[in-house]
C-alpha cells in the first residue's frame, strides 16, 4: 500500500458523460458520470484502496477530488482516465505548444486516497477553482 | 393522439444522423418520445421538455446570485460589451446552424473580434495538418457502400459517435458491401481496450502518446522494410498483420479522433496519418476522415472558410482576417490575457477548457449564449438562454464528412424565447446603431488603431 501513486492521465468522452451532459450539467448524474477516475485494478491494489473510494488527483497544474472506479475499458495499468469535464480540466496540462490545443491526454498525475473529502458538482467546482 | 415527425436530424455528434423520428405533443410544443437515436441524442431531445429549464436571460449580481432580465436588456449589455471592447473573443459556434454563424461573423467584422470554434480543443490540429499535407477523403455514404477495411485510430465511436458503427462504418450492408460487418475488417488503435477495440479484428493497444512512432512504423511496414521488435509497445508481427489487412482491402478508410489530436505531437500525428493514407493509395483505394465531435463544428469551419479563408481561430482585430494557431487560438489568448471580453456561443468552455483558461473567462466581461445552465453560464456575467438548434429551430448543418444537411424544426421553443439567430441579429443591429451614434472623432481614432 502506497501513500500515493504516479499515473499517466488521459481524458475523453464516455457515453455516460454524453447522456448526463445532455440531461443537464447542473444535475447529480453529471457529477456521477464525470467526477470519477477510471483506474486499473492493479493500480487500485498498489494504492491499497477499495473501488468507489474518493481520491485526490494532483498534477503540476492543479488538484481535484474524484471517485476512483475500476476501469471499464481496460486493462490499462499505469494509465488513468477521467471523462472530459471540469474535474479532468482541473488537472490537465494546459500547454498548447504553439498549436492552440491544450495537452488533454498524457498528464503525469499523483493519486492519493481522500476517503473523507467530497466530490464537488461541476458548478461548485468551477466556481471554487476560478476564485483560486 | 401525438404526432410523429420523421427524418429528423440529431444535433449531437458529427455523425449528424438524419433518420430520427420524434413523437411530439398535439400542440407541437413538447417532445414526448424519440426513436432511432442513440442514448445521448435521445437525452438531448428529451431534455428540451425539462420543467426546470431557464427561459429568460440572467445577469449576475454583486453577491454572485443571478437576476432575471429581459432579452432587451441582454441585447443592450452584449452590444455595449462588444463596442467597449478592444479585442473581443467569440468562441463556440459548433452547436448552432450556419446562418447564426454567419451573423456572428458580421459582428466580428464590425467590432474587430476573434472568432474561434470548438475545433480549437477538438480537431484544430487536424485542420492544421490538412493545410500542411492535404487530405484524401470521401463521404460516409462511400464508406457504407464500399469500405471493406476500417481503421479507427485514437477514437472510440462506441461511446462518442454511438451510431457511427451501425449507420456508416462497420455494420451496414451497402451496394458493394452486402455482407455488412462480415465483409469488413476492423483495425482499432488506442491506449485503452475500448468498447470499440473489443469489436476489432486487429486490436492494437499502443502506449499512450506514441502514435507518431506507430504511424511511422506503419509506413515502414507498408514499404516492406524491417521493423524493430516492438514499436509503441506493439510487437512488429501485429503491425505487419494490420498492414497486410489494409493492403488486401479494396477500399480502406482511417477514422481518427482525439487520441491523436490531443496527445503530444498533435498536428504532426495527423500529418503522419494522412501520409499513411497516401502511401496506402499505392496499393489500394484509401481515405481518411476526422471524427468531428459536434454536429455542426464542421459547418463553422466551412462558413469561416468561405468567408475568411481559415477554418478556425480567425483574428479580425487588425481589420483583416489573420490566422495563426498558437497565437489566435482561444486557450492561448485567454492564458496570455490578450482578450478583454468574451462571448461564448453554443458551447461550454467552462467544462471543456483547462481551468487556467476558465479563470480568465471569469475575470473579463462575458456573455454565454447557450440553452441550458452549465459551468460556463455560472461564471459568466450574463447568461442568454436560446432555443435548441435543430430541435426548436432549423438551419444548415455540416456532417463530419463535409456534407451539408438541412436540420428540421421539431417543436416550438418555450414561449417568448429567442433563437440564437434572432439574438445575434438584434445584437448586430444594436452595435450598428451604437457605432453610428459615436462621435466622428472617436470613430476615426478607433478605426486608426484597427478597432
Amino acid at each position: 500500500m502506497a501513500e500515493s501513486i504516479s499515473l499517466n492521465l488521459i481524458s475523453g468522452r464516455t457515453i455516460q458523460q454524453g447522456v448526463a451532459m445532455e440531461g443537464g450539467k447542473s444535475k447529480q448524474p453529471y457529477t456521477e458520470a464525470c467526477g470519477i477516475i477510471e483506474m486499473d485494478p492493479e493500480d487500485l491494489k498498489r494504492l491499497g484502496i477499495y473501488r468507489n473510494t474518493h481520491v485526490r488527483v494532483t498534477s503540476d497544474y492543479g488538484s481535484v477530488v474524484v471517485k476512483a472506479v475500476e476501469a471499464t475499458q481496460g486493462p490499462h495499468p499505469g494509465l488513468a482516465f477521467i471523462p472530459m469535464g471540469v474535474w479532468a480540466n482541473a488537472v490537465v496540462n494546459p500547454n498548447t505548444y504553439g498549436v492552440g490545443m491544450p495537452t488533454f491526454k498524457g498528464t503525469p498525475i499523483q493519486v492519493s486516497p481522500a476517503a473523507n473529502e467530497p466530490v464537488l458538482s461541476s458548478i461548485e467546482l468551477v466556481q471554487m477553482l476560478v476564485k483560486e | 393522439m401525438a404526432k410523429t415527425v420523421t427524418d429528423v436530424t440529431c444535433p449531437f455528434c458529427g455523425s449528424l444522423c438524419d433518420d430520427i423520428e420524434v413523437q411530439v405533443s398535439d400542440d407541437g410544443t413538447k417532445v414526448l418520445e424519440v426513436f432511432n437515436a442513440c442514448a445521448i441524442g435521445a437525452a438531448k431531445f428529451l431534455h428540451t421538455a425539462a420543467k426546470d429549464r431557464v427561459t429568460r436571460p440572467r445577469m449576475r449580481q454583486e453577491d454572485g446570485s443571478y437576476k432575471e432580465v429581459s432579452y432587451d436588456e441582454a441585447i443592450e449589455y452584449t452590444a455595449h460589451m462588444f463596442v467597449n471592447s478592444k479585442k473581443p473573443l467569440m468562441y463556440g459556434w459548433s452547436n448552432t446552424n450556419c446562418e447564426a454563424q454567419s451573423v456572428g461573423h458580421e459582428i466580428a467584422e464590425a467590432t474587430g473580434g476573434i472568432v474561434d470554434n470548438t475545433a480549437t480543443v477538438c480537431h484544430g490540429p487536424s485542420l492544421i495538418a490538412i493545410q500542411d499535407v492535404g487530405i484524401p477523403s470521401c463521404t460516409l455514404g462511400e464508406i457504407k457502400n464500399r469500405a471493406d477495411v476500417v481503421l479507427f485510430w485514437g477514437c472510440n465511436p462506441a461511446h462518442a459517435h454511438p451510431r457511427h458503427l451501425s449507420k456508416y462504418s462497420i455494420f451496414p450492408r451497402g451496394f458493394f458491401t452486402g455482407k455488412g460487418h462480415k465483409g469488413r475488417k476492423m483495425i482499432v488503435v488506442d491506449p485503452r481496450n475500448t468498447d470499440t477495440m473489443k469489436l476489432a479484428d486487429v486490436p492494437l493497444q499502443l502506449e499512450q502518446g506514441r502514435d507518431y512512432e506507430l504511424l511511422s512504423a506503419f509506413r515502414v511496414a507498408i514499404r516492406g522494410e524491417e521493423l524493430p521488435e516492438k514499436v509503441a509497445g506493439i510487437p512488429r508481427e501485429k503491425i505487419y498483420e494490420a498492414v497486410e489487412v489494409m493492403k488486401n482491402g479494396r477500399f480502406g478508410v482511417i477514422f481518427f479522433g482525439m487520441g491523436v489530436t490531443q496527445s503530444l505531437g498533435k498536428n504532426h500525428n495527423i500529418d503522419n496519418a494522412i501520409m499513411v493514407t497516401k502511401d496506402m493509395n499505392e496499393y489500394t483505394k484509401f481515405a481518411i476522415i476526422a471524427m468531428r465531435g459536434h454536429y455542426n463544428v464542421t459547418g463553422s469551419g466551412q462558413v469561416m472558410g468561405w468567408q475568411w479563408g481559415f477554418p478556425f481561430a480567425t483574428d479580425l482585430s487588425r481589420g483583416f482576417a489573420r490566422y495563426n494557431p498558437g497565437e489566435t487560438t482561444s486557450n492561448d489568448l485567454l492564458r496570455r490575457r490578450e482578450v478583454d471580453a468574451i462571448m461564448v456561443f453554443a458551447s461550454d468552455p467552462g467544462s471543456h477548457f483547462p481551468i487556467s483558461s476558465v479563470r480568465e473567462i471569469a475575470k473579463i466581461p462575458s456573455v454565454a449564449v447557450v440553452p441550458d445552465i452549465n459551468p460556463t453560464t455560472e461564471i459568466s456575467k450574463l447568461h442568454v438562454p436560446v432555443a435548441v438548434n435543430a430541435i426548436e429551430t432549423g438551419g444548415c448543418c455540416y456532417r463530419m464528412d463535409n456534407v451539408p444537411i438541412d436540420a428540421r424544426k421539431v417543436v416550438e421553443p418555450p414561449e417568448g424565447m429567442l433563437t440564437d439567430l434572432e439574438f445575434l441579429t438584434r445584437v448586430r443591429d444594436r452595435i450598428a446603431e451604437l457605432k453610428a451614434q459615436a462621435p466622428a472623432g472617436v470613430r476615426a481614432s478607433a478605426e486608426a488603431v484597427g478597432a
